[in-house]
């Protein structure tokens, strides 16, 4: 076993080189995301607000968490023929599952009493659903997000298996001529990408939630932020 | 703003009838009290003036408009609205919470905040505490918040859901005085739900006292309240000692007065003791000198004057003027035979029968 394919100057440039596959690598699973989020994050706020159609958000997650990713890939292509398209639609129908109950759940969750509060000094239902729920939802509504994040990346791989590009190429290209340190190079940089990934959406999560909601623990009254000082 | 239920009845979809036609008309400029035992249908009917819930059948009128031909929303912005846990939006801070509905309506951000910093201000919060989250302030601090985002927008009705039930006593105290002297600045048409009837008899200018089943069962001054309960019910809810606090609503002023003399008073072999005019307490045959218990002034109450009087050991209340110089007393027997009077009279109104002619 060695990292001699890692460390390899020569695979750092190019088209066939790590810059690039990273980049297409995350270019499906953006566009995945991007396409999933549009799906269902609306949809969940939509549920969790009106509590209409909750039966749907958890049976789809729960349906989601069972799904065999290769197998949907496989339908897909079965139906539409091989490409990039099908690729990306696996990864949408495997991204939907946790967004979807993460907001849905999220929202739900918000405080009855805080929502009275907002519909009673008049404001209107969409106005209660995105400058109420939803900001005190963040924090489980990005943790959604997080998840399904990580599970798009690591799933790319497949990617490279119909189209040439990703970071999936290297464990294929690897596996069909038996060049493991290729493998193996491939499996670092991608564990490292989700790391990093992960740990820009944690500090996107940092700024985006209001400093009012961010501790989730424990209870929400007075014991949730330390008195600053004056 | 004048407030009017007209039969006004609300049946849950399980068929629980929270208000029973329910006629009532709350005065403009006057706190109202809404009072009862727990499940008597109290917030259901104060959330059928915001639409908050609307009746099955019969209306609620603000000064003589349906309340039902408006848009919730915007009926809602007119009206002041606070809640037992305050409600405050959590991801907000302090200020903004309060600037909410001047925002909603339209007022620009910047305008909205100087005015609600005023306000924080205004409602016993110092400014400093605008740029805080609500979960940095203790409950009684948070309540205030919701008192003064219901205050924002100026709007001519306030109504108020149990609003001190959730802070401890002395803080409740705090709070009710707080509101008792907005709304002497103020004079808005407030409507207020507790199922504390003395806080219902020191808030409230009218009390409302629902019975179970959403009947209403008295509506009148607190006072009268107290004095002429309309049945068992009302008389069992009121509670013990309602003489003793019905004394409460008179005042001092018209009590008689000894006067206090230059040579020395001395009353039950005691002898007021003062010093540049102001009562130090009783010395007592053997030179001890006992306490005074407190002294009281023309704008106290009688129930105030009634128990300092129990308090001295000379069974007698100092009146002091504004300056705390002793004016005169007033005896334990003077008291009991104003009282006497007093509720001889009030009963006579309502008796009936007697020598015609
Ligand atoms: N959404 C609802 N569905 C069915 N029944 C309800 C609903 N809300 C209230 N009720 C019932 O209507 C009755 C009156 O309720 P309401 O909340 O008005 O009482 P309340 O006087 O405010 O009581 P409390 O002092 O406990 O707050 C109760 O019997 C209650 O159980
Ligand atoms: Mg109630």
């Amino acid at each position: 076993m060695s990292l001699d394919y890692l460390l390899d100057a020569a695979h750092w440039s190019g088209p066939d080189g790590f810059p690039h596959q990273i980049l297409e690598h995350l270019r499906y699973t953006g566009l995945a995301l991007l396409i999933a989020m549009v799906i269902a994050l609306p949809l969940g706020v939509l549920i969790g607000h009106t509590g209409r159609g909750a039966g749907l958000a958890i049976n789809l997650g729960n349906a989601g968490r069972a799904l065999p990713t290769l197998g949907v890939l496989m339908l897909i292509l079965a139906v539409t023929g091989v490409g990039l398209k099908p690729v990306i639609g696996a990864l949408v129908v495997l991204a939907i599952p946790p967004l979807l109950t993460a907001t849905y759940a999220g929202v739900s969750s918000v405080d009855r009493g805080v929502v009275d509060a907002a519909r009673g000094v008049g404001l209107r239902e969409p106005q209660i659903a995105l400058g109420v729920e939803v900001p005190l939802a963040l924090p489980v509504i990005l943790g959604g997000v997080r998840s399904a994040t990580l599970q798009v990346i690591s799933t790319a791989t497949i990617a490279a298996y119909v189209a040439q590009d990703g970071l999936g190429r290297y464990l294929f290209d690897g596996l069909a001529v038996r060049d493991y340190p290729r493998i193996v190079a491939g499996a670092v940089v991608l564990a490292v990408l989700a790391v990093v990934v992960d740990a820009l959406l944690a500090l996107l999560q940092r700024v985006v939630v209001s400093p009012g909601v961010r501790p989730r623990a424990g209870s929400r009254r007075r014991t949730a932020l330390p008195q600053p000082e004056r | 703003m004048v407030i009017r239920f007209e039969s006004t009845t609300k049946q849950y979809p399980d068929g629980t009838v929270a208000v029973d036609a329910l006629d009532l008309t709350v005065p403009s400029g006057a706190i109202t009290v809404f009072v009862g035992p727990s499940g008597c249908g109290k917030t259901t009917s104060l959330r059928m003036i915001n639409r908050m819930i609307d009746p099955t059948s019969g209306r609620v009128l603000i000064d003589d408009v349906d309340v039902a031909s408006e848009r919730p929303a915007r009926l809602r912005r007119r009206i002041g609205y606070v809640i037992q846990h305050a409600g405050l939006f959590p991801h907000r801070t302090v200020v903004d919470n309060v600037a909410t509905v001047p925002v909603l309506s339209g007022t620009p951000r910047k305008e909205a905040r100087t005015r609600a910093y005023e306000l924080l201000e205004r409602v016993g919060l110092t400014a400093a505490m605008g740029d805080r989250y609500p979960a940095q302030l203790s409950g009684g601090q948070q309540q205030r918040v919701g008192v003064a985002r219901a205050l924002a927008a100026d709007p001519p009705v306030l109504l108020m859901d149990e609003p001190f039930s959730a802070v401890d006593p002395v803080v409740r105290h705090d709070l009710q005085a707080e509101l008792l002297r907005l709304q002497g600045e103020l004079g808005k048409t407030i409507v207020l739900v507790t199922h504390d009837i003395d806080e219902a008899i020191v808030l409230g200018d009218h009390v409302a006292v629902f019975a179970e089943g959403g009947r209403l069962a008295q509506f009148a001054p607190p006072e009268e309240l107290l004095a002429s309960p309309a049945d068992a019910f009302v008389a069992g809810f009121v509670g013990r000692d309602r003489g003793y606090r019905g004394l409460s609503f008179a005042t001092a002023a018209d009590l008689p007065v000894e006067p206090v003399t230059a040579e020395g008073t001395v009353v039950e072999g005691l002898a007021l003791v003062l010093d540049d005019g102001r009562p130090t307490g009783w010395r007592d045959p053997d030179g001890r000198l006992l306490p005074t218990e407190g002294t009281h002034t023309a704008d106290d109450s009688l129930r105030v004057v009634a128990d300092l009087a129990l308090l001295s050991p000379a069974g007698a209340a100092i009146r002091v003027d504004a300056a705390g110089r002793a004016v005169g007393l007033v005896r334990q027997t003077t008291v009991a035979d104003v009282v006497r009077q007093r509720q001889r009279s009030r009963l006579a109104v309502g008796a009936v029968g007697g020598s015609a002619g």
